[in-house]
Parts: structure tokens; C-alpha cells; sequence
């Protein structure tokens, strides 16, 4: 956002936001609501496994991703019944056992695992592009006390882009919340300063 | 037990706040490893020994970063041996012809196609585990979804290798696929063959992506170990033997590549969760529908012993039985092999597979037992002496024909090697004492494997030898090549899992933890203390103080 106040640490680094460290699920869920509910924007929970109930601790809208899948599944559908249909009937009519060779049924099959093919790709395609991956690295992922989510820690991550972001208040909020460790993320070198998005 | 109704002081272990000292290991004679509960009101746990998610995490990226142990090596070459007769049965198959197995003018598919019915109905235990399983909510698939999509993949892999090669002319395997050629020939969309191929294709292709999918996290958590040791052992980490690189530069590269980035992301989370059901979902009809399409190879044809409607739900059912041995025979031995993996794979768990070995060989055996019915209610005589005479009567219960002449079925041996693996042998399972010991259920297992194989073998082979005029009579007999052929599939299919055992994760570990009592927020040991570590040292039963509001749920 145009005006946004960029801080930056003593050495002059970029600061990519804070993180704050919970001891549990429970804890995490429970701080959750309270970013949730000040108001923050750009922000984003990391736990080893999915935390039940996390969308709504967090008021996540549900994704999209399944409507995509249904469009592209059904493309397949018709891709699939239709180029078997014009091999069949238009380009090669080979009759045989003297039956017609506009006859519906016997593309049922195919038809379905070409759609069955299509379905699964575009679930898992859909997924990445969804979640903005493929990504090689991540300001995050610098930190050590990050790198253990994919063990068993559980983490807060609000950015700096974020309107609402002060240091001094994010982690004051944090503490509040039950926080066992809060620590200050720098932005990758050379990382051109973003803009604010709404997710 | 803790696991059912802590205290806060378990709950703040459990959550990694304070160290605590291993629990003595379970051996309850009722209970056994503390997992085949009796309690219907208790859940049983689906991970034993009171696990954090460290130790779990720990436990299963151990089996790569340590390695298997010593027995690895020997093992993988003695699989690689036997897995390299494949290719050499397969090269002498393509430059001498289709004659080196003992196919005859009467007997076009034998084992060839035997096999390849054998390694795909094996196949399907795995997406049957992690998709049907996934959408009913089972959750103790979760320790055993991961070897099971792998033994999928492979057991798929040695399935389409035996299409491929049985064709004849091995170079124009090609025309399987419908490209556009010069001769603007097509493949025939309404022969169930080619179904077939796009059946078996886009099964290999959705399992895959599926097994995938569910390995980013668990890439990513390969990459982040790798990753925290280089930060912190620096220069010192270890090196590969033949190269000065060190390992763990190697793993974060190529776990970090494969894990595209994940870094558990709630936001990334509920959308990978979303698109890992629709996998399910469209993963449950795709599972049916490709063991159907196998079935109609046979069903469409006019073949007394093969012109039969029971067939799709017959081989889906067969599928699921072989496809559950298998896992077994794998899961079994590697429940010894690997250190702690009995608190991931307890013997609820090889009991709950047990339990759908029963009853799927009860579907077979139902369907075996209908076949008869069917030839005798047809009243079809062709049908009827496909069974009888060329299936069922062994040479001691041989009967005089009209001719004076004495009728028995001559392949006798391999029906009745069926009916005793596939319908008599699982009957141990009535017994609990058989379901719940591991010896037990590995016998049963390979007594299911080979009874399956002969199924396929039954069906295929003696409904071909005889066709309908006697003068077409003939016998199958296995060639060295035949043998040797699905000798090295095996090889095959043992080299990749031992591939598998050794480089990629064995453990859906994200889905473990997501299982395991503390995943739960509302979980009962955390009470409503939200994190106020310091209220909580009384170890008050935590049901005293849980708000009515708050779901009480255990597992």
C-alpha cells in the first residue's frame, strides 16, 4: 500500500514480520482468534499437521479450488467422449459385430478415465497454484525456530505489509496470547519491498 | 490410560513443553501392545508409547537419515538380481517371439495375463486404503496409507510391463495409444482391451499424484531436518563417501525440490486439504471402475467360464483381498526391521486388516460358489462343463462319460489350490488369537497371495485349453521363460519397495500427528488453560474444569 511505513532492523535489513511460537494446538487456535479479531490481514498460521477448526479461528473464506476441479473435470468429460466420438463415427467407422458406429455406450468407459485424469490433475495443479507454489525459498524459512513447524512447532506469522503491523504492538499482542517465543523476520536480501494483498 | 483420560502434566509433555521419561512399554495380556482395547466406549490408540510429534518425526525421518541397517544391502541386491531376469526374459521374449512361453493355438493368454490381473489387483489395496478408507474417515490408515500407495505404484508398474510385452511384436506397442499415424489407422474405442489401456494408464497416473500429494509435507519436513543441521553442524556435517558434498546439502536440494516450497501454511493447508478429499473422491470410482474394465477383458468375450455378469464386483472384491495380503506380507516384516515402527503399525491395525481379508474372501468365495449356480441355473452345458469338468473334479472322483470314456478336469490342482488359499485359509481369522498374531496373519497373507494368483490362472487358462469343439482340446504348459518372467517381476517389485524404504518416507507423519490425542485443540489434557503453562502443575483431572461448550472428544 502506497505510504506504508517499510521498518527496517539496526542492520539496516528489510523486516519481513514477526513470529510468535505456541506451546499447543490449543494455544495456537486460541491466539488465532485474537489476530483474527484485531484485525490483521497479512498473516498466516504454520503447524505441522492441520489444526481442526483452524479455518474459523483464523475466518478464512473456503477456498475455490473446488469449482475449478468440477469445470476442468467436466472439460475432460467432454474431451474425452468427444474425440472418441470423432474417431469412432467420423474419422475411422469401422463397424464391427454390425453394430452402429454413433452408438453412445461403449465410450462410456473411456470417457470416464479421461475425466477421472483431468479431475486429478487440475486437484493437484489447482493446489499449487492456489497456494502460490511452487517457491524455492521463503523469508520465513531463514529462521530456525520456523523450521521446526515441520516437526512439531506451532507458529503466527503476521508480515510487515500488513496495515495494522507495529513491531512493539505484535508483540505485545503475542505475549498477551500466551506466546512461548516471539522473534523478529528479515525479508530475503535484495527482495523488492511488496505490496499489500488481501488474501 | 493417559492416552484416554490425561492430566495436564501428560498434556505439557505430550506437547513438548517438559521432558519426561519413557514410559515402560505396554504388555496388558488383554490389550496386548496396549492397542486391541476392548472397551467399546474407549477409542484404541492409533500410535502407542505416549509419542510426541517430535518423536515421530524423529522416528520416521530416522529410517532415511540413518539408513535401514545393515540387512538393507544384501536385501536390495538380492531383489536387484532377481529383478534383472525380467529384462532378460524380455529381451530374449522380443527377438525370438511370443513362442518362448508355452502359449499354444488353444491357449493364447496364460500367464502373461495371469500376471498382469495378479500385479494390478494387488494394486488396488492402496488406493483402496487411502481414498475409500480417507473418505470414511478411518482414521488408522493413516500409519499404513503411505507403503500401501507405494506397493500400488509398484505392483502397477510390473502389472503394465506384461500388456506391453505379450503383444508380439513388441515394437508396435505403440498402437496401444490412439496417435495419429500414417496409416490414419485408429485404435477400436469399443474393444474392452483398449479401455483397458486407458483404465490401467490413468490409475498408474491418479496414484501417483496421489502418493505425490501426500509426500510434499513430508518432503518438506525431510528438507527443514536437513536444513536445521546444516545451520548448525556448518562445515562439519557429513560427507558422502564418494564426493566431498555433504549429504544433508543433497537432501535439503532434492527434498526442498520435491516439496515445491510447502512450509505448513494454515491458508495452504485447508486448500491442500480440499484438493487431497476431491483426490479421494474421484480416487473411490476410479479404484471400482478399473478392476471392472480388467473384468471385462473376460466378461465381453463369448468364453464359457468368462461370459459371466458377476465378474466386475468378483475381481474388485478379489482385488481388495490380494491387494490387503500384500500389505501385509510387507508391513509385517517391516514391523520388525525398523526401530519403533510397532507403536505406528500396531496390531489393531493388522487386526482391522485381518477383519477386511475375512470378508472379502468370504465376496470372493461368494462369487466362486456362484459361478456354479449361474452354469447350473443357465442351463448352458458349455458353462456347466467348464466348471465341472474342467475345473473342479480331481482325476480320484473322475466319472464315465457317455462315451465309456473317464472325465475329470485336469487342471484340478490349481482350482483346489485356490478354493484352500482364497476361501478355506482366511477362515483362521474367526479366531482372535490368529488376527492378532503377526505370524498368523503373514501365513494367512501368502497363502491368500498365491491363492490369487491361481484365480487369475483358473480363469484364464482352463477356460481357454478346451474350446467348445473336442478337437480344439489342448493343455498349457509354463515354459523356463514363463517362470522366470514373473520370477523377476517379483524382483522387481521387491527392488522398488526396498527403494522406497530406504529414500522416501514410509509415514504420512502429517497425518499421524493430525490422529494423535494432542492434535485435537479441544483435546481434553489442554483443559482451557490456553497456554498458561504455569496454572496447570496441579494435574487436576482436566474433565473438572472443560467448559460445557467444548466438544469432549478423545482420538
Amino acid at each position: 500500500m502506497a505510504g506504508k511505513k517499510v521498518y527496517k532492523t539496526e542492520s539496516g535489513a528489510v523486516v519481513y514480520g514477526v513470529l510468535a511460537e505456541f506451546a499447543n494446538p490449543a494455544d495456537l487456535a486460541h491466539a488465532a482468534e485474537n489476530v483474527r479479531d484485531a484485525g490483521y490481514r497479512n498473516w498466516d498460521v504454520y503447524s505441522p499437521f492441520p489444526v481442526h477448526g483452524m479455518e474459523e479461528a483464523m475466518g478464512q473464506t473456503p477456498t475455490k479450488l473446488p469449482i475449478l476441479v468440477a469445470c476442468l473435470g467436466l472439460t475432460g468429460v467432454f474431451i474425452g467422449f468427444a474425440f472418441q466420438y470423432f474417431v469412432r463415427h467420423v474419422e475411422y467407422p469401422l463397424v464391427h459385430q454390425g453394430k452402429p458406429t454413433d452408438s453412445w455406450q461403449v465410450l462410456v468407459p473411456v470417457t470416464f478415465e479421461i475425466g477421472v485424469a483431468f479431475t486429478a490433475f487440475s486437484a493437484l495443479i489447482g493446489m499449487f497454484v492456489f497456494n502460490a507454489l511452487p517457491r524455492w525459498n521463503h523469508p520465513l524459512l531463514r529462521s530456525e525456530r520456523f523450521l521446526g513447524v515441520s516437526d512439531d512447532k506451532f507458529v503466527i506469522a503476521i508480515e510487515a505489509i500488513d496495515e495494522k503491523f507495529e513491531p512493539h504492538g505484535v508483540r505485545s499482542m503475542f505475549e498477551k496470547a500466551g506466546a512461548i517465543a516471539v522473534e523478529l523476520v528479515e525479508e530475503e536480501m535484495d527482495a523488492p519491498i511488496k505490496v499489500s494483498v488481501a488474501h | 490410560m493417559s492416552a484416554i483420560n490425561p492430566d495436564q502434566t501428560t498434556a505439557q509433555r505430550l506437547a513438548g513443553m517438559i521432558p519426561a521419561p519413557k514410559p515402560p512399554r505396554m504388555d496388558d495380556p488383554v490389550t496386548r501392545d496396549g492397542s486391541l482395547v476392548e472397551d467399546p466406549a474407549a477409542r484404541a490408540p492409533l500410535v502407542l508409547g505416549d509419542r510426541t510429534f517430535g518423536e515421530v518425526t524423529d522416528t520416521v525421518c530416522g529410517y532415511i537419515e540413518k539408513g535401514p541397517g545393515r540387512w538393507w544391502l544384501p536385501a536390495f541386491g538380492l531383489a536387484a538380481g532377481v529383478a534383472g531376469l525380467m529384462p532378460l526374459m524380455i529381451l530374449y521374449l522380443a527377438i525370438t517371439g511370443v513362442g518362448v512361453w508355452g502359449l499354444n493355438n488353444q491357449v493364447g493368454w496364460a500367464w502373461d495375463i495371469t500376471n498382469f490381473v495378479f500385479w494390478i489387483g494387488i494394486g488396488h489395496a492402496g488406493t483402496l486404503i487411502s481414498a475409500i478408507l480417507c473418505l470414511l474417515k478411518q482414521k488408522w490408515r493413516t500409519s499404513i496409507n503411505r507403503a500401501a500407495e507405494a506397493m500400488t505404484i509398484f505392483a502397477v508398474i510390473c502389472a503394465g510391463t506384461f500388456p506391453g510385452v505379450h503383444v508380439g511384436r513388441i515394437w508396435m506397442t505403440w498402437m496401444l495409444f490412439p496417435f495419429p499415424n500414417a496409416n490414419a489407422i485408429w485404435p477400436n474405442f469399443s474393444s474392452p482391451l483398449l479401455w483397458d489401456v486407458f483404465a490401467v494408464s490413468t490409475y498408474a497416473t491418479v496414484s501417483a499424484l496421489f502418493w505425490y500429494m501426500g509426500m510434499i509435507p513430508d518432503f518438506a519436513t525431510l528438507r527443514d531436518r536437513a536444513a536445521l543441521r546444516l545451520m548448525r553442524q556448518g562445515s562439519n556435517a557429513e560427507r558422502l563417501p564418494i564426493a566431498n558434498i555433504r549429504v544433508d546439502m543433497i537432501r535439503a536440494r532434492v527434498y526442498g525440490a520435491l516439496s515445491m516450497g510447502w512450509r505448513f501454511s494454515a491458508r495452504h493447508w485447508h486448500t491442500y486439504e480440499k484438493a487431497y478429499l476431491m483426490l479421494a473422491g474421484i480416487s473411490t470410482p476410479l479404484v471400482l471402475s478399473v478392476h471392472s474394465i480388467v473384468s471385462f477383458d473376460f466378461a465381453t468375450s463369448v468364453i464359457p467360464g468368462w461370459h459371466t455378469t458377476i465378474f466386475p464386483p468378483y475381481f474388485v472384491a478379489g482385488a481388495i483381498f490380494g491387494g490387503f495380503a500384500m500389505v501385509l506380507m510387507l508391513l509385517i516384516p517391516s514391523r520388525e526391521l525398523f526401530p519403533g515402527m510397532k507403536d505406528l503399525v500396531t496390531l489393531r491395525h493388522l487386526e482391522n486388516m485381518s477383519k477386511i481379508i475375512l470378508v472379502t474372501g468370504f465376496m470372493v468365495g461368494f462369487a466362486y460358489a456362484m459361478e456354479f449356480f449361474v452354469a447350473w441355473y443357465s442351463a448352458n452345458r458349455y458353462e456347466q462343463d467348464v466348471f465341472i469338468y474342467n475345473r473342479l473334479l480331481p482325476p480320484f472322483f473322475a466319472v464315465t462319460g457317455a462315451d465309456g470314456q473317464l472325465k475329470y478336469a485336469p487342471y484340478w490342482w490349481a482350482y483346489w489350490a485356490m478354493i484352500s488359499c482364497n476361501v478355506i485359509s482366511p477362515q483362521l481369522f474367526w479366531f482372535k488369537w490368529a488376527r492378532q498374531s503377526p505370524v498368523a496373519i503373514f501365513i494367512v497373507a501368502f497363502a491368500v497371495t498365491i491363492g490369487m494368483w491361481f484365480e487369475r490362472f483358473v480363469i484364464i487358462v482352463t477356460s481357454l485349453h478346451r474350446a467348445f469343439l473336442p478337437s480344439e482340446w489342448g493343455m498349457f504348459f509354463a515354459t523356463p521363460v514363463d517362470i522366470l518372467t514373473f520370477v523377476g517381476s517379483c524382483g522387481t517389485f521387491l527392488t522398488l519397495y526396498l527403494l522406497f524404504v530406504r529414500f522416501l518416507p514410509q509415514f504420512a507423519m502429517s497425518e499421524i500427528k493430525n490422529v494423535m490425542p494432542q492434535a485435537n485443540p479441544h483435546w481434553e489434557g489442554y483443559g482451557h488453560t490456553h497456554g498458561h503453562a504455569g496454572q496447570a502443575s496441579g494435574g487436576a483431572p482436566a474433565g473438572v474444569v472443560h467448559a460445557p461448550d467444548a466438544p469432549k472428544e478423545g482420538v
